[in-house]
C-alpha cells in the first residue's frame, strides 16, 4: 500500500512503487485527463505538479511522490493562474484534437507561476519540452501571453 | 475503492435513448448524390420503450430544448465537431448554447456523400456534408412550425423561427415544447435553403464546441476508455515486418505482478494486464524468438540507390502530351534535377488503442477511428459476425493525419484478435516505439526530371520519373485508384500540375516499388511530396531564367485564377519585394490539393548551417469558409506539421529494421521552432475545397526555395536536416 496525495485527497494505491505517476493516475485511479504520449519524458503529454513543479509523469515513480502533492489537470482551475491559463485557452481557442493539451496547461500554468511577465524566449524554454502534433503552437504562446496580462 | 466508469453498455444504451419525448431527425440520402429526401423516414423514441434511434438520425431534439447533432465523421482536431453544428444550427435558426455533439455509430447511414463509406478523410468533411447536415436543420425547423402551426391554429406561413422558438407575433413556443408535437408529423418532401445572404452562423468564425472538455480534461479519447473487467494489452511485434513468431517464452512475464494472459495472435505475442504499466514490464520480460522472414535485410540507403537506377527509365506513363523526347534533345538549355523524400511517420499525439469487448453474437469496439467501414467488417469477419452484430463507438481522436484511417483496419484487427483470444474485454495500447516502429508510413520517393527551356526561359518540354511504393496496392481502392499500373496518388500534383498545362512536350511516368515496408496516406498524400518537387523545380526554372519566382510563377499560372489569387494574396502580405531585415531571405510556393489552393511565402535565415524560419504567410482560396477561425487553425496547424517534417523527420531502415523509435530520434516541430503563421483567406465564391490538408504541400518547398534564395544551395532532399552545416 502506498499513500498519495493527489489533488487534494490522500489515496491509497495497491501497486508497485516503481508504477509511474501516469499509471497509478490513469490506470488505478482513473484519472484520465493525465495523457501518455511517449513515456520516455519527450513529450510533455503527461506533465502534472509535484509540490507546484511541473514533472513529466511518465518517468516519475509513486515513490518519488510520497509526502508530496500530487495535481493534475482535474483540479488546476482550483489554482489561481490555472484558471487564468484555462481562461486564456478557450479565449485564443487554443485546442485542436486536445490530447496534448492538458500538459501543455500544466506547464504553462507552472511557467506563469514562476514567472508573471514570460518573454517568448522564457516560453520557448518552458514549453519546447511539450510536444503538439496539431501545431496549436503559435495559440498556445498568444494564451500564455494573454493568460499573464490578465494577472498581471 | 471502486473504479468509476466513464463507458459502459448501461451508459450507451441510455444515452441513445434519451430521444424519449424528443424528436428525432432521420433521413437518409442516396449514395454520393445530393439532392434531399427521398424515401426520407421519421423515427421516434416513445417513453418507457426501449426503443433506439434508427441510426441514421443526423439530430434530435429533446424536451429540455437540448439539440443534439451526430456526426457522421470523426472529430481529430479539424473542428468538425463545430463546422458541422454549425450548418444545422444555421437552418434551424437554433440557440447555438443548446448544441451538443456526438459522435454517430457506425452505421450505413453515415456514409460519405461522395465516398461511399464512412470516412474522414481528404480534407471532405465539410464540403461533402454541406448539403445533407443543413437540410437536416431546414427539415427539422419546418417541423417545428408544422406542429407550431398546429398548436396555435395559424398558418405555417404566419410563423418565424428565432433562436430556439417558433414566433407568432407575442407568441413563442420553444422548439423543445414542439418537439413531440412534431415528432408525429408526415416528414415534408421537401426543403428550402436560407439565401447565403441571409446566413447568420455559416461565415462567422465560431467558438470550438469540443474546447471546454479539452481544457478541463474531461475529454475521453480511445485512450481513455476503461469499465470493469476491461484489460490493457500490449503486443510484440516482429522487429522487422512480415516476420512470424518461431516460438517464445512467458515464464518471466507471467511473474510480472499485474500480468494477466499472455496469448498468441496473428500480428504476435500479446500480453494482458491490469494495467498498461503490468503489460509493459511484461512484454519487455517476454523472450521472443522471430523469423524475420523476407525482409530481414531491408536498407534504406540501398533502397534509394535502387530507385535512383530504376528512375534512369520511364515508367509506365502517368500523363503525357507531344514528344517531349524530341524536344529535349533539341533544347539548347536543359534542367536537371533528382529529389528525394523520406518515409515518415504520422506519429498522432494519441498513440493508438482500440478496446474491444466479445459477447456471443456481438462485438463492441471503442476507438478513435477514421473509418469506420472497414475496421467494422474486418471485426465482423474475424468473429464470424453479420456486420450489424458489431457496435463501434468512436471516441475523440488524438491526432490522424491519415494513421486512423487504415483500409487493412490492423490496430482494430488486432485488438479483435487479441481479445478473441484472451477471452476477456481488452483495450490494446500501442507505446509510442509501437507506433513510430509499427509501420504505415508516408512512402520514400525518389523523382528525377528533365526539363528543355525556352528561350524566354520557360519550360517547353517536361520529363519526370517518379519511383516510390503506391499506397492504394492492395486495398480494396485498388481497382479505382489504379489505372494502367498507375496509382493517382503517388503522381497528384504532378501528373495534373497546372505547370504542365503550359507546357506542349511532358512525360511524366511512375515506377512502382513493392518493399515490404507497410505504406499508407499520411496528410496530404501524394501532394506531401509532389508539391516538393514541382515548387523546387519552378524555383530552379526561375532563378535559371533570372527572373523573380513570384513574377514566373503568374506568367506560368496565367489562366489559373485560383492559383493566382492564392499566390497574389500571399505575396501582398508577406510584402514580398521589400526588403527584409540582413540575413533574412524570403521563398514561396503555390500548390492546389483536395480541392484548395493554398500559397506561402516563407521567411528564412541560415546561420552557419542552422535554419531558422521566422514567419510563414499563408493564403489560402477553399472558396466558402464555413468557420474562418477553424480554417486559419488547420493552416497553422498543416505549416508546423509540414514544418516538422521538412526540416527533420524521417524514418530510415537498416537490417530490415527502422531506426527511429521516440520523439528523441523520430524528431517533429516544437515551440522553440514554431515561425510566426499568418493566414489569409481568399474572399471566394468558388467551389469548396478542404482545409485540413491543403496548407501542408507548399511548406516545404516555401522554405527550401527561401534556402536557396539565402544561401545558393538547392535543397533537393527532405529532410533538411543539417545538409547547411
Ligand atoms: S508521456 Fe511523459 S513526456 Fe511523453
Ligand atoms: S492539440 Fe492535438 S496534439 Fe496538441
Amino acid at each position: 500500500m502506498i499513500i498519495l496525495n493527489i489533488n487534494g485527497k490522500e489515496e491509497k494505491l495497491d501497486v508497485s512503487d516503481d508504477m509511474p505517476i501516469l499509471w497509478a493516475l490513469r490506470d488505478v485511479m482513473h484519472l484520465t485527463g493525465t495523457k501518455f504520449g511517449c513515456g520516455m519524458a519527450q513529450c510533455g503529454a503527461c506533465t502534472v505538479h509535484l509540490d507546484g513543479e511541473p514533472i513529466r509523469s511518465c518517468i516519475t515513480p509513486i515513490a518519488a511522490a510520497v509526502g508530496k502533492k500530487i495535481t493534475t489537470i482535474e483540479d488546476i482551475q482550483n489554482d489561481k493562474v490555472g484558471q487564468a491559463v484555462q481562461a486564456a485557452w478557450s479565449e485564443v481557442d487554443v485546442v485542436q484534437c486536445g490530447y496534448c493539451q492538458s500538459g501543455q496547461i500544466m506547464a504553462a500554468t507552472a511557467l506563469l507561476t514562476n514567472n508573471q511577465t514570460p518573454t517568448d524566449a522564457d516560453i520557448d524554454a518552458a514549453m519546447s519540452g511539450n510536444i503538439c502534433r496539431c501545431g496549436t503552437y503559435p495559440r498556445i504562446r498568444a494564451a500564455i501571453h494573454a493568460a499573464a496580462t490578465k494577472l498581471a | 475503492m471502486t473504479a468509476p466508469l466513464n463507458i459502459s453498455r448501461r451508459t450507451f444504451i441510455k444515452a441513445s435513448a434519451l430521444v424519449v419525448g424528443g424528436l428525432v431527425i432521420a433521413f437518409s440520402i442516396p449514395q454520393a448524390k445530393r439532392f434531399l429526401l427521398p424515401g426520407a423516414a421519421k423515427e421516434t423514441g416513445n417513453a418507457g420503450e426501449a426503443k433506439l434511434p434508427a441510426p441514421n438520425a443526423f439530430l434530435r431534439i429533446g424536451t429540455d430544448n437540448t439539440i443534439t447533432v451526430m456526426l457522421a465523421h470523426s472529430e481529430m482536431g479539424q473542428s468538425i465537431w463545430t463546422t458541422l453544428p454549425m450548418l444545422i444550427a444555421e437552418e434551424l435558426d437554433a440557440d447555438w448554447s443548446k448544441i451538443r455533439v456526438e459522435h454517430a455509430s457506425a452505421s450505413p447511414a453515415y456514409l460519405h456523400t461522395a465516398y461511399g463509406i464512412q470516412i474522414t478523410g481528404g480534407s471532405s468533411t465539410t464540403w461533402s456534408e454541406f448539403d445533407r447536415y443543413r437540410q437536416a436543420g431546414a427539415l427539422t425547423r419546418q417541423l417545428l412550425i408544422g406542429a407550431a402551426a398546429e398548436q396555435l391554429g395559424v398558418p405555417a406561413a404566419n410563423l418565424k423561427t428565432e433562436n430556439g422558438f417558433v414566433i407568432s407575433g407575442d407568441t413563442k413556443i420553444s422548439y423543445g415544447d414542439l418537439a413531440e408535437a412534431a415528432a408525429k408529423l408526415e416528414t415534408p418532401k421537401a426543403v428550402t435553403l436560407k439565401d447565403p445572404k441571409d446566413w447568420k452562423v455559416i461565415g462567422k468564425a465560431t467558438k470550438r464546441l469540443d474546447g471546454p472538455e479539452k481544457i478541463n480534461g474531461t475529454a475521453v479519447f480511445g485512450q481513455d476508455v476503461h469499465f470493469d473487467g476491461l484489460m490493457t494489452a500490449m503486443v510484440a511485434r516482429s522487429p522487422v515486418f512480415g516476420g512470424s513468431v518461431k516460438s517464445f517464452d512467458a515464464s518471466a512475464t507471467k511473474q510480472v505482478k499485474g500480468v494477466q494472459q499472455v496469448v498468441q495472435v496473428p500480428t504476435g505475442i500479446a500480453v494482458v494486464a491490469d494495467n498498461y504499466w503490468a503489460a509493459k514490464q511484461g512484454r519487455e520480460a517476454l523472450k521472443v524468438e522471430w523469423d524475420l522472414g523476407p525482409n530481414a535485410g531491408l536498407d534504406s540507403k540501398a533502397m534509394l540507390e535502387d530507385f535512383r537506377s530504376k528512375a534512369a527509365n520511364p515508367g509506365l506513363v502517368a500523363a503525357q502530351l507531344g514528344d517531349s523526347k524530341a524536344t529535349l534533345s533539341k533544347s539548347d538549355k536543359l534542367i536537371e534535377a533528382e529529389y528525394a523524400l523520406p518515409y515518415l511517420a504520422h506519429s498522432p499525439m494519441e498513440p493508438l488503442n482500440c478496446s474491444v469487448r466479445i459477447e456471443k453474437d456481438a462485438c463492441e469496439i471503442w476507438t478513435g477511428t477514421q473509418m469506420q467501414t472497414t475496421d467494422l467488417q474486418a471485426a465482423a469477419k474475424i468473429l464470424g459476425l453479420k456486420p450489424e452484430q458489431v457496435k463501434i463507438h468512436t471516441l475523440f481522436l488524438g491526432g490522424g493525419f491519415g494513421r486512423r484511417a487504415n483500409p487493412a483496419a490492423d490496430f482494430v484487427s488486432e485488438a479483435v484478435q487479441v481479445a478473441k483470444a484472451a477471452g476477456v474485454p481488452v483495450k490494446t495500447v500501442w507505446s509510442r516505439e509501437d507506433d513510430v516502429q509499427g509501420g504505415y508510413y508516408r512512402p520514400m520517393y525518389l523523382h528525377k526530371a528533365k526539363i528543355g527551356v525556352d528561350t524566354n526561359g520557360f519550360p517547353a518540354a517536361w520529363e519526370q520519373v517518379t519511383v516510390g511504393q503506391s499506397i492504394m496496392l492492395g486495398t480494396p481502392f485498388e481497382a479505382f485508384m489504379i489505372k494502367d499500373g498507375v496509382d493517382a496518388t503517388s503522381v497528384e500534383g504532378i501528373a495534373d500540375s497546372p505547370y504542365l498545362k503550359q507546357i506542349p512536350h511532358y512525360h511524366v511516368s511512375l515506377h512502382t516499388v513493392k518493399t515490404g515496408i507497410p505504406v499508407l496516406w499520411w496528410r496530404s498524400v501524394g501532394h506531401s511530396h509532389s508539391a516538393f518537387v514541382m515548387e523546387s523545380l519552378i524555383d530552379e526554372l526561375a532563378h535559371s531564367a533570372k527572373k523573380d519566382p513570384l513574377d514566373y510563377r503568374r506568367a506560368l499560372l496565367k489562366d489559373h485564377p485560383r492559383h493566382l489569387s492564392a499566390l497574389n494574396l500571399a505575396a501582398e502580405k508577406a510584402e514580398w519585394g521589400k526588403t527584409l531585415p540582413k540575413g533574412v531571405s524570403r521563398g514561396i510556393a503555390v500548390h492546389e490539393s483536395f480541392g484548395s489552393f493554398v500559397a506561402q511565402v516563407a521567411e528564412v535565415s541560415v546561420d552557419q548551417g542552422a535554419v531558422k524560419v521566422h514567419r510563414m504567410v499563408c493564403a489560402i482560396d477553399c472558396g466558402l469558409a464555413v468557420n474562418p477561425d477553424s480554417l486559419k487553425a488547420q493552416m497553422e496547424s498543416s505549416i508546423s506539421f509540414g514544418l516538422g517534417a521538412a526540416m527533420q523527420s524521417e524514418i530510415t531502415f537498416k537490417e530490415g529494421k527502422v531506426q527511429q523509435s521516440n520523439f528523441h530520434d523520430y524528431l517533429v516541430m516544437r515551440m522553440s521552432d514554431m515561425p510566426k503563421v499568418e493566414v489569409h483567406i481568399v474572399q471566394s465564391t468558388e467551389k469548396m475545397g478542404g482545409v485540413g490538408e491543403p496548407g501542408l504541400p507548399p511548406v516545404a518547398p516555401a522554405v527550401t526555395n527561401a534556402i536557396f534564395a539565402a544561401t545558393g544551395k538547392r535543397i533537393r532532399q527532405l529532410p533538411i536536416g543539417n545538409q547547411l552545416a
